[in-house]
């Protein structure tokens, strides 16, 4: 699938550039955007760290254990293959908070140690597992409490009250996840 | 409210850390060893995930800056009337899945040329806290275990993604009115 997507958005682009004489483009594309995706790797790097340090002593001192014994029902439904007590759980809930806090990066590096760990009970290595699966698309269709970034630019605007669209922001959020779940439940059984 | 949600989104990592430190100090962990053993493991991830990184930005960069994505929402344009979406929030419903800092430049452009009280406005406000990137999400995290085969990941995230942007419009025409 991916492969599928990955030559089209390139080689549609190229069409286009070609037809519009905007040929440029491409080439400042290629120089630019591969330099800021190693940047973005690099400053990965520092924070992936931390939250991987910080896992490791959770781990050791029994933080984890406890943590994902109170959030059981709550996982056992969301992700049944994974076994309890299992390291990939405390990671999922712990890039789900972050994630709602908008600490992007940090979800980001606890979001990589959770597959790592739901890869570890993977037999076909090549192949997503329902759960990850699930943690994926609840992953993509949550996002944080406060948008800052959306405020900046309501305020920027110079809207009246910027943050009136928090409220609805959560409906819409809270609706996509339950849909997403709902999804993923249905299709994982395809096949 | 808003004040009170920023305040708890600004001290939750302090919070987290300050638990997990206390928590090992009673516990006994020797807590410098053990947090340079999980650190070391860091650098080796985010190197891993350099080539999905790069494969994904310059594909979605040259689908972008070639005006290919314009071409694109004019097609799609027709099909989303349906669902009494606007038209003018429409970059962003195909922008999104796509590229989170594009359709922050989306975002910035629709409400600086519709007003951000309006209904325009609004919506799309709505739709960008609401949706999440979907390509680079994928990209990166199944690309940091190497899986291949992503099953119905994509179909449920576009799913989820087309009631977000449908929910967006319906609650803001039900809270602010259109």
């Amino acid at each position: 699938m991916i492969n599928y997507i990955w030559f089209f958005l390139i080689f549609i682009g190229i069409l286009v550039a070609i037809f519009t004489g905007n040929i440029e483009a491409i080439n400042s594309t290629v120089i630019e955007d591969t330099q800021s995706a190693v940047m973005f790797a690099i400053g990965l790097i520092g924070i992936m760290a931390v939250w991987l340090g910080m896992m490791k002593i959770a781990e050791k001192s029994g933080l984890i254990n406890s943590f994902s014994k109170a959030l059981r029902p709550i996982t056992n439904f969301l992700f049944p293959d994974i076994p309890k007590n299992h390291p990939a759980l405390s990671a999922i809930v712990m890039n789900m908070v972050t994630n709602m806090f908008g600490a992007g990066n940090s979800a980001t590096a606890l979001g990589i140690k959770a597959m790592e760990e739901m890869n570890k009970l993977n037999n076909d290595k090549k192949r997503a597992t329902n759960a990850m699966c699930m943690f994926l698309i609840i992953n993509m269709s949550s996002v944080q409490l406060v948008p800052l970034t959306v405020l900046k630019i309501r305020a920027d605007a110079g809207s009246l009250n910027p943050t009136e669209i928090i409220g609805t922001s959560l409906v819409a959020t809270t609706v996509s996840t339950v849909v997403g779940i709902i999804s993923a439940k249905i299709l994982q059984n395809r096949r | 409210m808003v004040k009170v949600l920023s305040i708890i989104s600004i001290s939750v990592i302090p919070t987290i850390i300050t638990i997990i430190l206390v928590h090992g100090y009673i516990k006994g962990v020797a807590l410098y060893d053990v947090f340079v053993e999980g650190a070391k493991e860091g650098f080796t991830t985010a190197i891993k995930i350099m080539p999905y990184l790069i494969a994904i930005f310059v594909a979605i960069g040259i689908f972008r800056r070639s005006g290919a994505m314009e071409i694109m929402v004019n097609i799609f344009a027709p099909i989303t009337n349906i669902f009494g979406i606007p038209n003018e929030v429409l970059p962003l419903v195909i922008m999104r899945p796509i590229s989170g800092s594009g359709s922050l430049g989306v975002v910035q452009d629709i409400v600086s040329t519709y007003g951000a009280d309006g209904f325009i406005g609004r919506v799309a406000s709505t739709m960008m806290g609401s949706a999440e990137t979907i390509f680079y999400t994928m990209a990166v995290y199944f690309g940091a275990v190497g899986i291949k085969n992503s099953r119905h990941t994509l179909s449920a995230a576009l799913l989820s993604h087309v009631a977000a942007v449908i929910a967006s419009v319906m609650v803001c025409r039900l809270v602010f009115g259109s």
